[in-house]
Formats: C-alpha cells, structure tokens, sequence
C-alpha cells in the first residue's frame, strides 16, 4: 500500500474496504472499462475540469449558498444549523451536478444517446436537461408506481424530450428501473452511455459520480471557514443510494473533528417491514453490480423498500458509504416517515423554505442531533433538494390538499 | 480450458458432436410454473434430445434476462421457490435422467448461502457446475477457488465486445463450455442472430476454446444447425420457457423434440 492510503479521501474504486468492485455482464465490461479510461483522462485534463466548472457556475449556479436557519435551530437544542443550498441549484437538486459530469464525458466518447433510472424522478429531469442542452437523445427508466405517484416530473421530462418508459417488471420502483436501464445498456452500449444517478453500481460508478458531487463539500468546507471561522463539528445528509451524503462528506474525510450523519429513510419504522435503511438493517451483499450493504431475504432476493421520499426508497446503497460505516468514520441512523414529516413543515414555516421530502430526513436527523451537542455545537447539513415536486405528497400528508390533489375549501 | 475426462459437461458436448452436429443445451428455471412441473419439464427435454440442462435459479433483479424468462422468474418466486429447491430438483432430474445438469444463477444468492456451502450441496444433489451471468473470471477468485476444490464446471460468458485478453481469460478459466453471447442482448428469441455469433466463436478458438456453446436469441431447429455448423453446442432458453408456459410439460416436450432435429443436420 502507498502512503495515500492515509488519506480517506484518496479512494478510487473498485474497492472501498471489502465493499464495491464490479459485478456485472461480461456484455457491459467492454463499456465499463471504455468509461472508466475516458474518465481517468478527463480527471488529468485541464479543459475537461475548466468545462465543468464553467458550466456549474453558468448553468448550474455553483456555488451554491449556505443559509443559517436560527429560527428552525430553536427546536434542534440551539445549535448552530448551517444548510448548503443544493436546493437551488438549476434543476432543484445536487443531481445536476453528477449528471453535467457524465453528459460531459458522454460527449468525449463519443455517445449519443443517454439513458438513466429514476425513483423520484429529479435524477431523471436532470438527465433530460443535459441531454436537451448536449443535443443528446434521452430515454428515462422509471418503476410505473413511481410513474404514477410523480406525474409532474414524468411531465417535466418529457417537456424537456425525454422519452419515459414506466418500468412495469419486478416491484416497478427504482431498483426495477435500474434492471431495465442495464438491459438497455447491454442491447445499445455503442451508441448509449447509462448515465447512473448515484454512488452505487459497478466500477467506475461509484467512484466517479462520487468525484462530481464533491465539489458541494469542497465549497461548503470553505465557506464554513469563511463564515464561523471553523470547521463545523458535525456534517448531516439523508442517504438512499448516497449520493448527496458522499458528496458533501467527502471533502470532510480527512477532518476527524467533524462528524458524519447519514440519515436512512426508516418509513414505518426499522422494527417493520417498510423501511428503506440499508445499512442500519441490511447486510452485505451483490446489487446492481457492486458489493455493499442491501435488503435481502435469507436466499439473497432482495426485498422491497419503502419510505414516504420516493428518493430514498432504494434497497441499496452505495459502496463507499458501507465502507465508511463499517470503519467507523460516518454514523447511518435511520429517520421515520413521521419524523422527516415534521422536520418538512418546520423548515416551512420557521424559515420559509420548502425541502425535498428526502432532505428533511437529514432535517429530521440534525434536530435530534443538535439536541445532544448542545447549544455550543455547529452542524452543516445538506439541503439536497427543493419540495416543488413534493408538494402534492405533503399536501396530502397534513392534509392540506384532498385525495385529488385539489385545495381543501 | 475443459479437460474432458474431469468435465461431465464437456464430455458430453464432445459426444454429441462425435455423433451428431452438436450438442443441445436447454434452459428452464427452477419452480416454474411448480417444483414438480419444473423437474418433470427437464426431464421432458432430455428424453426428447436435450443433451445439457441449464437449470435458472429465480433471482429477484436479473439483469441479462429478457420479458419471457423474467415473467416465469417471478412467478416462481410469488409461488414461493427457495433457493435449496434447486437443489432438490437438480437430485430429481439426476436420479431419472443421465444428462448433466449446471445450474445458471445470480451471484447474490450464491454469495448469502455461502460459496462453499453451495458447491458442496449441488455436488451432493449430483449437479455438474454453475453458469454466472454476473460473475466474471476477474471479479470470481472465490468460485474459482471453490470450482477447482470440487471440480464442479464452471461457466463464464464470452460477448462480442470482450476483448482478445478477456476472451483468453474466459476460455482459459471455463470448464465445461464456454457461453458464447451471440448478440448484444438479453434473452429473449430473435428471428436474425446476425454474424456477430459466427465471429466471435472464430475469436474464440484463436483463443483455444475446444468446447463452446452459442446462447441467446436462439429458438429454431434452423437456428441450432447453423449454429453448429460452427460452434459445439447451441443454448436454448426463452422458447422452451414459452412453450412451458403456454402449452405444460407436453408442448415443451415437443419443442425440445422439434429442435433436437437441428443437432442431426
């Protein structure tokens, strides 16, 4: 080993611990390996970085903001709470970022043709967008459930000219969308790069969607310096496949003052059956082409997931994250339905910003944290996403629109 | 590559081609449309000239199988197959038909009911080896390492964009046959399997495959004797499935009839 290893930060796959590697077709090996070479040239290439950013600071609007939330940290112990706005990014969500990264590299091997999963359906907008501005062709993968439970954004993908096959094989959610985009992928690899939308997958995946999310820690750390003149004692994202969480972790690796929260979906709760806490209650195992912690029954079938954020309900996670835990250097607890509801509301109307389903989970997580540090403590956390496309899901939780979506008179 | 005289698999593929044009090898999962049906299924096709039997494990997120096999995977698993059920059925087909049977799986289970642990029960049940669709030779030190401590088969696949030194590492790591992708795809019947199968074979006996079988998309008796007019055995799964599905243990007796004709041309 070389003395990088003293740094967490210098993982690059395929391994992170016993976690990773890539299992996977020997159909898509040829694709994965093409991939994973372009990449490793584009990481040493000026001009594919100056393009990059050029295009987060133009398109994306990075770097995003942080905001200071004091009247929401009056009910999370008086802790300094501290959110990097990923929220308002172009596209409303820290999925813009990884899918300009790929869409990019997607351009240099030449491929015209994009093909992504999507749960919630933010993974799959943004996909759609880049492909509207490379001039790329666009087919997004969706469960039909999730078709049906996120009609605005199957509308706001195919606005953008995407085509959105609903997924009706298997439990017709994310993993299933999942299956189908790597079956496309192995009938279509030449002309078509799978753009995945997370840190989890085969080899190179999790490493390199994991390179083009960090830029959210990398800036947070430094305007965390820049405004409290410290490092923040802890770090908390929410986690489905992860990747929002690796993103903002990642640059904090190395600064063993900080803590990392990642915070599972736990639906209903661990002690049922309608959770989506992977690392809390999972073992290891082989999905989806990489080695990390799953939902799986006895013989190894993996089970279904479930949360209340369509964005984290995914049976999986990401390799890098399993290997976090399992060193002890981030902390997965798991935040119900119930509890992520109530953090949605109260960053409502205590300061007036909307959140992703899936970031008040993180929100729902830093209360409870913020309560055991004490009012001395400074926590950062990742606002991933805006609440726009959860607006008719909350507002049928507090009961604010009926069962058809109309407003309550 | 396969040593004959250890390989059941291999050994019966060389038979078939002394004898005919080649070998059939014939896929049905395990427990579909019952557990009874299933081994009586396989047993059908080897009493109707099926020489090599592919017995699928269902698996919840099988990535290389097309809408006929997915359908009868999952309704497998809704019946409520458990995985040492292939067990069971491998010892049942055994003990009423000669043929080799390799069992085609995910590696998932494999890895939950422990590597070892599953080698040594499908050697007790009388299986031949295992067929991992998602398992390379690069990514399976553990298989190999428990194959070559059973002498359990052991194939991987070859595609048409593997590279040379990956085709090398295929054949020289396969033992049994090598399962050669005929197109990029899934599974599933294709009325054109295109030239891609017929080149990749070439690149594979550069590479000094002795014993190879062509699978996916192959559904015809015209297929299969193309097919072996180049190669050594032709793998037949989604058909079968469908005429299993749709017609009981009796129509897929009489399409393993219908394509076993394809090995004497």
């Amino acid at each position: 080993m070389t003395d990088t290893r003293t740094s967490l930060r210098a993982e690059t796959g395929p391994f992170f611990g016993e976690f990773g590697g890539r299992f996977m077709p020997e159909s898509l090996i040829a694709a994965l390996d093409e991939l994973d070479e372009a990449y490793q040239l584009a990481k040493l290439d000026p001009e594919f970085h100056r393009e990059l950013a050029e295009l987060g600071r133009s398109y994306t609007g990075r770097p995003s903001i942080l905001t200071e939330v004091p009247r929401f940290a009056k009910h999370a112990g008086g802790a300094r709470i501290i959110l990097k706005r990923e929220d308002l990014n172009h596209t409303g969500s820290h999925k813009i970022n990884n899918v300009l990264g790929q869409a990019l590299l997607a351009k240099r091997i030449g491929k015209h043709r994009l093909i992504a999963e999507t749960g919630a359906g933010q993974h799959g907008v943004a996909t759609a967008t880049a492909a509207a501005l490379f001039g790329m062709e666009c087919v997004v993968y969706m469960g039909e459930v999730d078709t049906e439970r996120q009609a605005l954004n199957v509308a706001r993908m195919r606005l953008l000219g995407a085509e959105v096959i609903p997924v009706k094989s298997g439990t017709r959610t994310l993993k299933d969308a999942l299956n189908e985009a790597f079956r496309d992928w192995v009938a279509n690899v030449e002309s078509t790069h799978y753009l995945l939308g997370t840190v989890a997958g085969p080899h190179p995946f999790p490493a390199m969607v994991r390179d083009f999310v960090k830029v959210i820690g990398e800036e947070a750390r430094q305007q965390m310096l820049d405004l409290t003149g410290a490092l923040p004692d802890a770090v908390t994202a929410c986690v489905g496949g992860g990747s929002n969480a690796i993103g903002i972790f990642h640059a904090f690796l190395d600064d063993t003052s900080v803590g990392l929260y990642g915070y599972e979906a736990a639906g209903d709760g661990v002690d049922t059956l309608r959770h989506a806490a992977t690392i809390t209650k999972g073992r290891p195992g082989v999905l989806h082409g990489s080695r990390s912690y799953m939902l799986q029954d006895e013989d190894g079938q993996t089970l279904d997931s479930h949360s209340i954020s369509a964005g984290l309900d995914y049976p999986g996670v990401g390799p890098e994250h399993a290997w976090l835990s399992s060193i002890g250097r981030a902390n997965y607890l798991p935040v119900t339905d119930t509890a992520a509801m109530e953090a949605f509301r109260l960053l409502c109307t205590t300061e007036g910003i909307i959140p992703a389903i899936e970031s008040a989970h993180a929100l729902a997580g830093t209360i409870e944290l913020g309560r055991e540090l004490g009012p001395d403590a400074t926590i950062l956390v990742s606002l991933s996403g805006r609440g726009d496309k959860d607006v008719e899901t909350a507002g049928r939780y507090f009961d604010v629109l009926d069962e058809n979506g109309n407003a309550r008179v | 590559m396969s040593d004959t005289t250890v390989s059941p698999v291999a050994s019966t593929i060389a038979a078939a081609k002394a004898e005919r044009a080649g070998a059939l090898v014939g896929y049905l999962p395990v427990g579909f449309p019952s557990l009874d049906a299933s081994v009586d299924a396989a047993v059908a096709l080897v009493e109707n000239g099926v020489d090599v039997l592919e017995l699928g494990l269902p698996y919840s997120d099988p990535v290389m199988d097309g809408p006929v096999i997915q359908a009868a995977t999952v309704a497998a698993l809704e019946a409520g197959v458990r995985l040492r059920d292939a067990f069971t059925a491998v010892e049942r087909i055994r003990s009423r038909v000669d043929a080799p049977v390799l069992v085609m799986t995910y590696w998932n289970p494999v890895l939950q009911y422990g590597v070892d642990r599953f080698a040594d029960d499908l050697v007790s049940a009388g299986g031949a080896g295992l067929i991992t669709p998602d398992l390379t030779v690069d990514s399976g030190a553990d298989w190999l390492a428990t194959s070559d401590r059973t002498g359990l088969d052991r194939v991987f696949l070859a595609a048409p964009t593997s590279t040379d030194e990956r085709l090398r590492l295929a054949v020289d790591s396969s033992r049994g046959f090598v399962y050669t992708v005929s197109t990029m795809g899934i599974t599933g019947a294709r009325a054109d399997l295109g030239t891609a199968a017929r080149a990749l074979v070439a690149r594979l006996r550069e590479q000094g495959a002795d014993s190879l079988a062509v699978g996916i998309g192959v559904s015809t008796a015209d297929q299969i004797a193309e097919i072996l007019s180049y190669a050594d055995g032709a793998i037949v799964g989604s058909a079968l499935v469908k005429a299993l599905s749709d017609g009981g243990v009796p129509a897929v007796a009489r399409l393993a009839a219908e394509l076993a004709e394809g090995t004497r041309r």
